[in-house]
């Protein structure tokens, strides 16, 4: 009965035209409009006041753009994040990429070692950075508890070293994601590229070179997006971790906003910031896509 | 929030005489017998002051069982954030916990809080037992907008005696015997100072202490008025550059810029022999006793207050630090909330066992004649102290973050944790903050 009408709805609508499709479209609309759009139109309005989050909210036109586009550390918030966002890419992809085609193989023990790997994609920001943190105290932490000596630095406390540790917890906790991400990859390449490779008697680092990577393309792009916006907005482990120190070596703009908003008050100020994230992110995106191609989803596997 | 609430007036209504939708069925319902609703109050966690505040409301809400106050503790620094978020969501407890100074000015700029100089003049009593010293900060304006409570609470110089034993130094008489004890600590392996820098204002009561040390109370008294360039007084230069000379010379805990104060790292530096000597303030002696193993009860901790710099024009008995505590009551309660609030002020708050809790802890509360209680305590002689330091100080300074707006006081520890990175130079450090003057 049910499978009747289903069908004679779907073919009316389809006779019709429009159908029944743009209508699945519409809760993930809605939802985007209520918690992205509409907030993000708030912020706009928001920037070109004055408020301490307490008072009344006083319309001050181009007032918190100047005091934030004059400030020296907006210039100084935004090195920070883009040397985070480079960094932390540089770091994972090729690893996660490694990690990705060792994993793919079907091997029992590989399958053991994939479910490992991904536990830290199950532990949350806050955690991570509060286990780190009391890990790497140069006091109480595990340099001191085992005698160690080349692990008894003030990790946190040197701007160089604090950038460093910032750089591989964020790498350890999403470098599982990007694996798995990878490993998917690798499985859909077909097996008969890499038979008739060897018939050529090509070896595997060839193969990977010449057959996996290329392969990998759209995961490369797709992943690397995931990677560069994301890390646009890296704010709680940071957070947690050095609190936007040692002064002001690790405060990437999530950070900088969240300051100038809640704990000075400025939240003009601080949706300045969050405009400026935006625009950041999104010609981030649109230039990956660019880089991507002009159709990042046509078929590599012409001809297989 | 809102709708429980609604709903816990709607239904006691039905046993008032009127029954009224909404929440506004009067005033006078708040007294004894009626009412029914509930306030709400917001406070600091942990040692050690989360046990006597948590009494001293279950006490008021056995004696009242129709005026019910709801309690939720909050971490120290989550607390700054949530408390400025809520009270600007309108979502505020009805009893406000904080600070007093320049946090209290911004409530009060927003009308957020109630203006409670007629209620302390009909209940004079409820004022006059407290120290006048506790008002200052509760006053904006010439108006007294939150009830004083607790503790005074001075920074204080403290030291591990089995530390200075082990090394064979005295304590510093003098800022010159503090750099002498700086090198012999060091020669010796052990950092001289604890310092948890991550959380800034911690470093901060060093600055508040070689400014007064240096200048007298005059030096921030004039930021505090707005005065231009105030930050560049010669004597603020020399503090500053005093304070990383201090640095320089590795005063203090090697990592000290990512140790926090919330996790107690650093008071566990002290009590561990890890470091020698720690300014916090007098809170930190209910910590040790609580988190410290023997080192209180061995009679291994010292204290002493800051002492003075060669030259230096500030009295050496002045101090800085907290006068008290402060309740206000948000002006967005119901008026059976505000009812209930003020009865708390004045019948809950530092009732003689909440008085004797505190001592318990190893703090003075705000009440005249509370050294009465110290005897027969195990901690006399510090209370004796801190009583003494706190009622012999010719000035009693308030917190620097405390008394400057949350906007000013942001850019100080931010320019704070950067001097002790020693990543800006005094004059640098002089120059940002004079931007922020009068903010």
């Amino acid at each position: 009965m049910s499978a009747i009408t289903a069908r004679r709805t779907s073919s009316a609508a389809a006779s019709r035209g429009g159908g029944v499709l743009p209508w699945l479209a519409l809760p993930a609309l809605v939802a985007f409009a209520v918690f992205a759009l509409i907030p993000l139109i708030g912020v706009l309005l928001l920037s070109f006041t004055s408020w301490d989050t307490l008072g009344e909210i006083q319309l001050t036109g181009l007032e918190s753009w100047r005091q934030v586009l004059t400030d020296p550390g907006l210039p100084h918030a935004l090195w920070v994040t883009f040397l985070i966002m480079l960094l932390s890419w540089g770091f994972q992809t090729p690893a996660s990429i490694l990690i990705g085609v060792f994993l793919a193989g079907h091997q029992r023990y590989r399958e053991l070692l994939a479910v490992l790997y991904f536990i830290p994609l199950l532990l949350s920001s806050a955690a991570i950075a509060i286990t780190f943190k009391a890990l790497l105290d140069p006091n109480f932490g595990l340099g001191a508890g085992l005698g160690i000596d080349f692990l008894t630095q003030d990790w946190l406390g040197e701007p160089g070293l604090a950038f460093g540790v910032v750089i591989f917890v964020v790498s350890w906790q999403f470098i599982p994601f990007h694996s798995l991400l990878y490993q998917g990859g690798v499985r859909q390449i077909p097996r008969s590229l890499y038979e008739a490779a060897e018939l050529d008697g090509a070896g595997r680092v060839r193969m990977f070179f010449s057959i996996t990577l290329p392969q990998l393309k759209y995961t490369i792009i797709t992943s690397s997006t995931l990677m560069l916006v994301g890390s646009l907005t890296f704010f709680d482990l940071i957070f947690v971790l050095t609190e936007g120190g040692p002064g002001d070596a690790t405060r990437a703009l999530a950070l900088d906003m969240y300051k100038r908003g809640f704990q000075a008050n400025l939240m003009g100020a601080a949706c300045v910031i969050g405009v400026i994230l935006v625009l950041v992110g999104l010609a981030l995106a649109l230039l990956l896509r660019r880089i991507g191609g002009r159709d990042p989803y046509a078929s590599q596997l012409e001809g297989v | 929030m809102g709708l429980p609430l609604g709903a816990a007036l709607a239904a006691c209504g039905t046993s008032g005489p009127a029954p009224s939708g909404g929440g506004a069925s009067g005033g006078a319902a708040g007294g004894d017998g009626g009412g029914g609703g509930k306030a709400t109050y917001w406070f600091l966690q942990g040692p050690p002051g989360e046990a006597p505040r948590t009494a001293a409301v279950e006490r008021f809400n056995k004696a009242n069982p129709n005026g019910q106050i709801a309690i939720t503790t909050i971490q120290n620094d989550a607390y700054k954030t949530k408390i400025k978020t809520a009270i600007g969501a309108n979502q505020a407890p009805t009893i406000i916990w904080g600070w007093g100074g320049g946090g209290l000015r911004s409530y009060v700029q927003a009308g957020q809080v109630e203006d409670l100089t007629s209620w302390f003049g009909e209940n004079a009593a409820v004022k006059d037992r407290l120290f006048p010293g506790a008002f200052g900060a509760a006053t904006i304006d010439g108006k007294i907008y939150a009830m004083p409570c607790e503790t005074v609470q001075p920074i204080v110089l403290f030291y591990n005696k089995k530390v200075f034993e082990k090394v064979g130094v005295q304590p510093p008489q003098s800022y010159g015997d503090i750099l002498d004890l700086v090198k012999k600590f060091n020669d010796a392996g052990v950092a001289p100072f604890s310092l948890a820098g991550q959380s800034r204002w911690t470093n901060m009561m060093w600055l508040e202490f070689l400014f007064d040390r240096i200048g007298g109370p005059e030096v921030f008294q004039a930021v505090f008025d707005g005065e231009k360039d105030a930050w560049s007084n010669p004597a603020s230069i020399e503090a500053l550059t005093k304070m990383q000379e201090l640095i320089k010379a590795n005063g203090f805990i090697k990592g000290f810029s990512s140790v926090t104060a919330d996790s107690n790292a650093d008071q566990a530096l002290l009590y561990t022999g890890k470091a020698a000597m720690m300014l916090h303030g007098s809170w930190s002696y209910g910590i040790q006793q609580e988190q410290g193993g023997d080192i209180v009860s061995s009679g291994g901790l010292g204290w002493m207050n800051f002492p003075g710099v060669d030259g230096g024009k500030g009295d050496p008995s002045n101090t800085v630090g907290n006068p008290g505590q402060y309740l206000s009551i948000s002006s967005k309660a119901t008026p059976e909330e505000k009812e209930i609030a003020k009865k708390f002020f004045a019948t809950g708050v530092l009732d003689d066992e909440e008085q004797k809790e505190w001592v318990s802890t190893g703090g003075v509360p705000i009440v005249k004649g509370s050294d009465s209680l110290f005897a027969g305590s195990k901690d006399a002689e510090f209370l004796n102290f801190i009583y003494g330091v706190s009622s012999n100080a010719k000035v009693f300074a308030q917190s620097w973050d405390q008394a400057l707006s949350p906007t000013a006081a942001e850019v100080l520890l931010d320019n704070i944790a950067k001097l002790f990175q020693l990543s800006i130079s005094p004059q640098q450090f002089a120059t940002n903050m004079n931007a922020v003057i009068g903010k």
